[in-house]
């Protein structure tokens, strides 16, 4: 009976770790969905997420807002966005080059600057206690949930709408799938890219300022150990569309709670193989959908050429 | 075109130029160091961040502590990884700083990094934080220092003890090494000293510094009904922090973490490398022998406990003095037989005991009856 309870309880671990770790995946997920819909990549993320988390962090300690925070976060993500978009149309260069430089720049000049943040302690972003219902405080623990993960929860459905349907969303699609069909439309390839790729660098700098303001929620150097990046796989393996990033996020959530919940209820075995079940399920995932044949499903028609 | 042809020195010249350049440069480096002699230099090296209230700000604190001493002259760097470039930094502070002796403070400098560069520089002195220095295969100017904390966190095991109500605790830990698994069972032990149904659940997060999975772990401890936390990371900041969240009571780990937890915090383990860094400085200041190999613990002042926190109880506190004032005057013998590991085999049998010298503890592999994990 008390190993029912036990096993109970690793469910629910992994389900509030699906939501409390797979929060900033939705938010980079669905900025790399954005900047690849519109035929670009960037692989610089990362660097927005740790930049994002610093300047989250940072605001919200000087200026006692925690919404002040992620309003400076998302804004660092954007001048990041803009900075790699402008770089990025120059011809020949190469968008996943920059994106590594860009990583290895937003994350130097975070830690740079990040220095005197690592001690003090920041004012948290609030959570709603949906668990108020349940005397379980396990429970009340698990659906402590931040609002940042709502807003990601409706981001979602509202990207795949503004692609489908709206003529900015067909514009980024138009751009990304044909840029020659998109010039015959005298399109505005660049802007359309710089917008598409400033938005999506926006929402990864949101995403590091949960994890500074919310979960784990306190700055230190070591605090995407590249989630940043996995993201950016995951989009691969959500083919593009903002549902199923919203969908994959919440499993690699889930994934990484695992290790530490089954370790908690005593099964000590193999704990590093499950502390590596995300990476292992990327890996997987790469695997599972590359094609010798064809392109992926999905993938915008720019990447083909 | 026209680029090129401004740079058109012929490779003889250029020779010619950069060597007189660099003899003058040499020479110009070498009268300061000359005319500064007379101070001692110290050149520390950290893995991380020296404000993060964990292993790495210990050891800034230690240096920190040097500045009151006008003969020394410490130089520090921060977040050097254990690879290629902690020799670069070491080779820096020997070649540019004139550091004497080094203290290059992460566990995994030591082999090869530190192993390397000594051969190279006989005159300099090497001395790393941690276990590993072997008389017959290392080089004389290599050595180690350590300091005892599993002493300071058994005093944690008794506080936690008394002010456990679910008798059990967590405890997150990076990886499974010696250290590591020694500060676990005197954690265990101490606590079950006091009651001995006491348990305590562990969890590796199988890195140094992983706040999200130190997060998580400390999570799922918690939703186990563990109502004490403890941690051996590189920053005990997110563990204690998501501890005071829950409502639940923490001990510190490597420096005082009270700040973090202002109502939840019991006590904790603290290092004192200021006790240990002035000593050096003294011993090469007089020009006398540096020991290779320093260990200390409570009673020798390298480490020290936190002061305890508002919510600890008279009778908690009653009985970690006590053990405090053993380990003090040398009485107290942790690891005294029998002791059984977690899987029920008997590793000390009745009768035999280990010092806290004893080197045997240093290579520990087992975790005391009561850990689970």
């Amino acid at each position: 009976m008390e190993n029912d309870i036990g096993l109970w309880s690793v469910l629910i671990a992994v389900l509030g770790g699906a939501i409390r770790v797979g929060t900033p995946f939705i938010f980079v997920s669905l900025g790399e969905c954005l900047t690849e819909k519109a035929g670009r990549i960037n692989l610089g993320l990362e660097g927005n997420l740790i930049m994002g988390a610093m300047t989250g962090y940072a605001v919200s300690y000087l200026s006692g807002s925690p919404w002040l925070g992620v309003l400076a976060a998302g804004s660092s993500g954007c001048v990041l966005g803009i900075l790699h978009a402008l770089l990025c149309q120059n011809k020949q260069v190469n968008d996943i080059a920059v994106g590594i430089a860009m990583m290895l720049f937003a994350t130097g000049i975070a830690f740079f600057y990040g220095k005197a943040f690592i001690q003090p302690s920041a004012p948290h972003l609030p959570s709603i206690g949906f668990g108020n219902w349940s005397s379980s405080p396990v429970i009340k623990a698990a659906l402590d949930i931040n609002v940042l993960f709502f807003l990601g929860v409706a981001l979602a459905p509202a990207m795949a709408w503004f692609l489908r349907t709206t003529r900015w969303g067909n514009a980024v699609r138009v751009v990304g799938e044909s840029s020659d069909a998109a010039l015959s439309l005298g399109m505005n390839i660049n802007r359309v890219r710089l917008l598409s790729t400033m938005a999506g660098g926006g929402l990864a700098g949101i995403g590091g300022s949960y994890l500074s303001l919310y979960y784990p929620g306190s700055w230190s150097e070591g605090l995407s150990s590249g989630q940043g990046l996995m993201a950016v796989a995951l989009v691969i393996f959500a083919r593009w569309n903002p549902m199923n990033c919203l969908y994959a996020s919440l499993l690699f959530g889930g994934a990484a709670a695992l290790g530490p919940a089954l370790q908690s209820v005593g099964i000590n075995w193999g704990y590093y193989l499950f502390n590596a079940a995300p990476y292992v399920l990327t890996l997987v995932i790469m695997i599972a959908a590359s094609s010798a044949k064809g392109t992926v499903r999905g993938m915008p028609g720019e990447f083909v050429k | 075109m026209k680029q090129k042809s401004q740079l058109s020195l012929s490779r003889r010249k250029f020779v010619k130029t950069a060597s007189i350049a660099a003899a003058g440069l040499s020479m110009a480096l070498k009268t300061p160091l000359a005319l500064a002699a007379a101070k001692v230099k110290m050149g520390f090296v950290y893995v991380g961040p020296r404000d993060d209230y964990g292993y790495n700000q210990a050891h800034f604190e230690g240096k920190a502590a040097l500045a009151a001493l006008d003969w020394v002259k410490a130089v520090d760097e921060e977040n050097v990884p254990e690879t290629i470039e902690v020799q670069k930094t070491m080779e820096s502070m020997i070649q540019l700083d004139g550091a004497q002796v080094l203290f290059p403070t992460s566990f995994g400098y030591f082999d090869p990094h530190i192993l390397k560069i000594a051969k190279r520089y006989p005159d300099t002195t090497f001395l790393h934080c941690g276990g590993l220095w072997d008389a017959e295969k290392h080089p004389k100017n290599v050595g180690s220092y350590f300091g005892y904390i599993d002493e300071p966190v058994y005093i944690s095991g008794i506080v936690a003890g008394h002010m456990s109500k679910s008798k059990k605790l967590g405890f997150i830990a990076a990886i499974p090494i010696p250290q590591v698994l020694r500060n676990i069972n005197n954690f265990t032990m101490a606590a079950r000293s006091i009651d001995p149904s006491i348990t305590t659940t562990v969890v590796f997060t199988g890195g140094w510094s992983d706040p999200v999975k130190e997060a998580e772990a400390a999570n799922s401890l918690v939703d186990q009904g563990i109502d004490v936390l403890t941690c051996h990371v590189d920053s005990p900041k997110v563990v204690v922090e998501t501890a005071e969240k829950r409502g639940i009571y923490s001990c510190g780990y490597h420096t005082n973490n009270a700040v973090l937890a202002p109502k939840g915090f019991l006590t904790g383990a603290e290092w004192s490398w200021a006790t240990v860094y002035k000593n050096y400085a003294e011993l090469i200041k007089n020009k006398q022998p540096i020991p290779n190999l320093v260990r200390g613990g409570l009673k020798d002042g390298i480490v020290k406990v936190s002061p305890y926190g508002a919510v600890v109880s008279d009778a908690a506190k009653a009985d970690a003095d006590k053990a405090l004032a053993s380990f003090m005057d040398g009485s107290m013998v942790v690891y005294k037989g029998p002791i059984k590991d977690n899987k029920g085999n008997t590793v000390i049998p009745k009768g035999k005991s280990y010092l806290q010298t004893d080197t045997w503890l240093e290579s520990m592999d087992w975790l005391v009856e009561g850990v689970v994990g």
